[in-house]
């Protein structure tokens, strides 16, 4: 027997699995602990890229039938390309992040037990990979639920603080409405399968090859995208997101940011082009909306936080709109039977999937660092921590330029590559969508720009200028493994960034798989220098020549100007002659984003007073100047509250059922017995 | 091998590093002729730069290294840009390198430096400046891009190159959609380099300025690097508004004769831009931060308009 890439996939979740166990029985001695499942989950996590990356590179696709399973219907697993890609994904920042654990979850000796933690990783971890090995609907949502509830528990694991709680909660509730709608768009599909024999019709080869109709394909569609985007957070299903993101320890949020929020998009990837297959265009345009609006709104959010996690986590509702939009684009160009053209903007959307996982992981790890050193996760109480701790800083504003789209790292890579899908539309036959669609670039351009200003917020906040605080002494620089896993992820946002045709070549099986086209990553020699994903006379972007040029020029102007030597003096700042500056002088997060605040201020519910206040004497001579600032999501004020506030109004009604008197209790009991007497009998 | 465009590479890159200094003296003498004063000359421009290149560098205590950093980075990106550009010929080396989506790529990686090292000193003028620019940013960019897509769509693509060399061969400037582009790259690129009415770069009145503010804080060559990259900056804006809609002369030179001619052409091109620019200058006072929005808004809709006029008329 030869081995094959399932073979590593299906080692890499036993082990995680056995981890489990093994830190149960551990659970006493708590470093040692950390140790050892940690870096057991990093070798998991090596299996799981090899498995998927071997798997994209040689386009195979393996299936295995476990023993396990329901009476009559066994679980099926299969390794196709566009599961290996995700399991890559997953793979690899997994690695990232569980190297970054291996410093990071000991900051917790002492103050709680970290077994539940290092359990329910682990168990996340397997669940996530088994999401998209998984080839029956009925392992799917099995494996789908151990993701979930897994999660649920790593939220809920500074269960202190009522907020956790509550954060929890409302992922619960949203996680489950999302898996409710999977089933029955699932249940659906398997209706329509024919030559299947009993629970036969739950595995995905039944669905592939089912007939539905017209309106069944489209029911089925829209009851899957819900589901899955709810867990994606695609606006309006967002709420739950910057709530659950940020209360997370650290390298759980990035872990559930980086490559939790992309087995949804593997799902909607699965279910539209593989197992419904053929659809009409208007799918692909109402996917492209919701990741416009996704996108912009998102990115907005994200610039009006304080809190430095949470502006991580809207910020990934922006990025999962970038990659709906490349899908949607696929979507309305397969519909049209372009495949040449589905295949660039699904290109666009996978490889900015892979490029989010690496900086979000990268900016979640190093938001984890200064969280971990400052105590708190208020943007407003931070400033000038580059000086404290330059490696979180330097990986930072790596992530930083490269959730910014700045060449030549790898966030640009991708969102270039839907600007180029989006200037094809015009080869669509169809005149409304020739319109409409180049108005999506402007989206995606704005996008961009605001996600560059919400980062020089998010960086310039945080660790530029001086510290807002009293002393900087006690801020420490992380440990070295979490400089490691941050330090490996920096890395691979420049590599992507640099290198980008090798990966697009890597993905070209995917994207054979889904839309049967693939991307010629070049025409000329050096062909790894040149990205060119049509023509050469249409567009080409060459990442080692932009890099290596602003590094030569960079250093050639810093010799030419450092021959003579001459002084730099330093001085304290300049305070234009009036008294000393102090700390809160500063600009601040809110501050920085008040004129977008004023600018787009419809799109959010904002209070804000002022008010004067006099504690001695006479209120024409006041003392203090306070002012409130309370900026609330739309959403949940126009969309969620309303259902919130009508339950409770209902269990209120109900409520008064329970007088918690007996005899009314007993005309309840009565009243029950004689209807049942009357319709029963 | 042709060895031909790496000349005229490097002839471009001379052009734009001495060339920039001259066309922003051109552009202080004109607005010095309209307002009745007598002008420094041409060159001034050059002995500020020599003057701050001689002098000694102050920073501030708390500045990190990206404040050193940023001068090098924006002048490195400001140049490799000229590279890029077509000016003098469409054949070059390096126009594979970028687009016109990269390119405007490279201006945002200016700003963003720009705007962290405005942030690093700490002082209430850098945040202000840097979340002014961040925020001018973020609203010209999309009416920027919009505005080049138009040509782009009627030239179906993004190469520069390209473009310049279909827009040269046809009888281009008829077209209404390239007009509202026009119109609507006017407007943004007076945003983005910082010209009247959107910015004053000769202001150094606390509240108004926005480009001045960031760069407060910095001396010696450190500035005259930024000095030198904004004048390249202003400089690339003329060349392309020149090159994307008035290429004559451009797209197929073939010898020193003829790169001659295109030299000359292109500076009076130059001069032209610079007479447009102090006239828009002279007639308009600086607006209102929050007026802005209209100003950019309005620079969104004409590239709009072009767009669907692209679509309807085309």
């Amino acid at each position: 027997m030869t081995l094959a890439p399932i073979d590593a996939a299906y080692t890499s979740v036993i082990l995680l699995l056995f981890t489990a166990l093994l830190a149960a029985v551990l659970g006493r001695y708590q470093k040692p602990l950390i140790n050892v499942s940690f870096g057991l989950a990093v070798i998991a996590s090596i299996l799981m890229v090899v498995a998927g990356g071997w798997t994209v590179n040689s386009a195979l696709t393996n299936t295995v039938i476990l023993m396990l399973g329901l009476p009559g219907l066994n679980f099926h697993m299969r390794l196709d390309p566009l599961a290996g890609f995700f399991l890559t994904t997953i793979g690899l920042l997994s690695f990232f992040v569980s190297l970054y654990s291996i410093g990071y979850v000991k900051g917790y000796v002492g103050q709680r037990s970290v077994t539940s933690l290092v359990i329910f990783y682990c168990l996340f971890l397997s669940g996530m990979s088994l999401v998209v090995m998984a080839d029956d609907a009925v392992f799917f949502l099995f494996a789908w639920e151990i993701m979930a509830a897994a999660s649920y528990f790593l939220v809920m694991f500074e269960d202190q603080h009522a907020q956790n709680r509550k954060a929890a909660l409302l992922y619960m509730i949203v996680a489950h409405v999302g898996a409710i709608s999977i089933l029955l768009s699932f249940g659906i599909m398997a209706g329509s399968a024919v030559g299947f024999e009993g629970f036969g019709i739950y595995t995905f080869d039944a669905m592939r090859s089912a007939q539905l109709s017209q309106t069944g394909a489209t029911v089925a569609f829209f009851l899957a995208f819900l589901g899955f985007a709810a867990k994606a957070g695609v606006i309006p299903l967002h709420v739950w997101l910057p709530e659950a993101h940020p209360v997370a320890p650290s390298n759980v949020s990035a872990l559930m940011s980086g490559v939790m929020l992309k087995t949804a998009i593997y799902g909607i990837l699965r279910v539209t082009f593989d197992l419904i297959g053929r659809f009409p265009w208007w799918w692909g345009a109402v996917v492209l909306t919701l990741g416009l609006v996704s996108a912009v709104m998102g990115v907005l959010y994200a610039l009006m936080q304080v809190d430095l996690k949470r502006l991580l986590a809207y910020s990934s509702v922006e990025n999962i709109g970038i990659i709906l939009i490349g899908i949607g684009l696929a979507m309305i160009f397969t519909s049209y039977q372009m495949p040449a053209l589905a295949c660039i903007a699904l290109m666009a959307g996978l490889y900015h999937t892979l490029n989010h996982a690496a900086f979000k992981g990268l900016l979640f790890m190093s938001a984890g660092a200064v969280v971990h050193a400052m105590g708190q996760r208020n943007m407003d109480a931070m400033g000038g921590l580059i000086h404290r701790m330059p490696w979180t800083a330097s990986a930072f504003l790596v992530g930083c330029a490269s959730i910014s789209a700045l060449p030549p790292l790898n966030g640009f890579v991708s969102e270039w590559l839907t600007f180029q899908a989006f200037l094809l539309s015009p080869s669509l036959p169809n005149t409304l969508l020739k319109l409409l669609i180049p108005l999506g670039a402007a989206l995606l351009a704005l996008t961009s720009a605001l996600a560059s200003a919400c980062f020089v917020k998010a960086f310039g906040v945080t660790f530029l200028g001086h510290y807002r605080g009293q002393s900087i002494d006690h801020i420490h620089e992380a440990n070295w493994p979490m400089r490691i896993g941050m330090i490996l992820s920096a890395l691979t946002c420049l590599v992507l960034g640099v290198l980008p045709t090798f990966t697009i070549g890597w993905l070209n099986s995917v994207t054979h798989e889904l839309t049967h086209a693939t991307t010629e990553t070049s025409h000329k020699v050096f062909d790894w220098l040149w990205l060119i994903p049509l023509q050469p006379e249409r567009a080409s972007y060459s990442g080692p020549v932009v890099f290596i040029g602003v590094f030569f020029i960079v250093i050639v102007t810093y010799a030419l100007l450092h021959v003579r030597q001459s002084k730099i003096k330093r001085v304290p700042i300049w305070d234009c002659g009036f008294e000393r500056l102090t700390n809160t002088m500063q600009y601040n997060a809110t501050s920085f984003s008040m004129p977008i605040r004023r600018i787009f201020g419809f799109l959010f519910s904002i209070k804000e007073t002022v008010r004067l206040s006099s504690q001695s004497g006479h209120s024409a001579f006041p003392e203090r100047y306070h002012y409130y600032l309370r900026i609330r999501d739309l959403f949940w004020v126009w969309l969620y509250k309303p259902v919130v506030d009508v339950c409770f109004y209902l269990a209120r009604r109900v409520g008064m059922l329970q007088a918690g008197r007996i005899q009314v209790y007993l005309i309840y009991s009565f009243i029950t017995i004689l209807a049942l007497l009357v319709f029963l009998r | 091998m042709n060895v031909y465009p790496f000349i005229v590479e490097g002839l471009q890159l001379m052009v734009l590093l001495l060339g920039a200094p001259v066309f922003v003296g051109w552009v202080r003498t004109l607005k010095c002729w309209s307002q009745g004063r007598t002008s420094p000359g041409l060159l001034q421009p050059y002995r500020e730069i020599l003057k701050l290149f001689s002098k000694d560098v102050v920073i501030a205590e708390n500045a990190s290294w990206i404040f050193r950093l940023t001068p090098y980075l924006v002048f490195g990106v400001a140049v490799l840009s000229g590279g890029i550009i077509p000016m003098l010929s469409a054949d070059l080396p390096l126009a594979a390198t970028a687009d016109v989506i990269v390119l405007v790529a490279f201006f945002a990686i200016a700003r963003f430096f720009t705007a962290l090292a405005a942030m690093d000193i700490g002082t209430a003028f850098g945040g202000m400046g840097a979340s002014r620019e961040m925020t001018i940013a973020s609203l010209a960019e999309p009416a920027m891009l919009m505005s080049i897509f138009t040509v782009s769509l009627a030239t179906k693509s993004t190469s520069l190159a390209q473009m310049v060399r279909l827009v040269a061969d046809t009888h281009f400037l008829l077209r209404p959609s390239i007009v509202f582009a026009f119109l609507a790259f006017v407007l943004v690129a007076l945003a983005e380099t910082g010209r009247i009415p959107v910015d004053n770069p000769s202001t150094h009145l606390e509240l108004t300025m926005i480009h001045e503010a960031m760069i407060l804080e910095y001396s010696g060559r450190h500035l005259a690097l930024i000095e030198w990259a904004g004048m390249m900056k202003l400089f690339l804006f003329a060349t392309l508004a020149t090159s994307l809609f008035f290429p004559w002369g451009i797209a197929h030179v073939t010898g020193a004769g003829a790169i001659a001619a295109t030299f000359v052409l292109m500076i009076l091109k130059l001069c032209v831009v610079g007479i447009g620019l102090i006239l828009i200058e002279v007639g308009l006072a600086k607006m209102r931060l929050f007026r802005l929005t209209e100003f950019l808004g309005s620079g969104f809709l004409l590239a709009t308009l072009g767009m669907l006029s692209f679509y309807i008329l085309e």
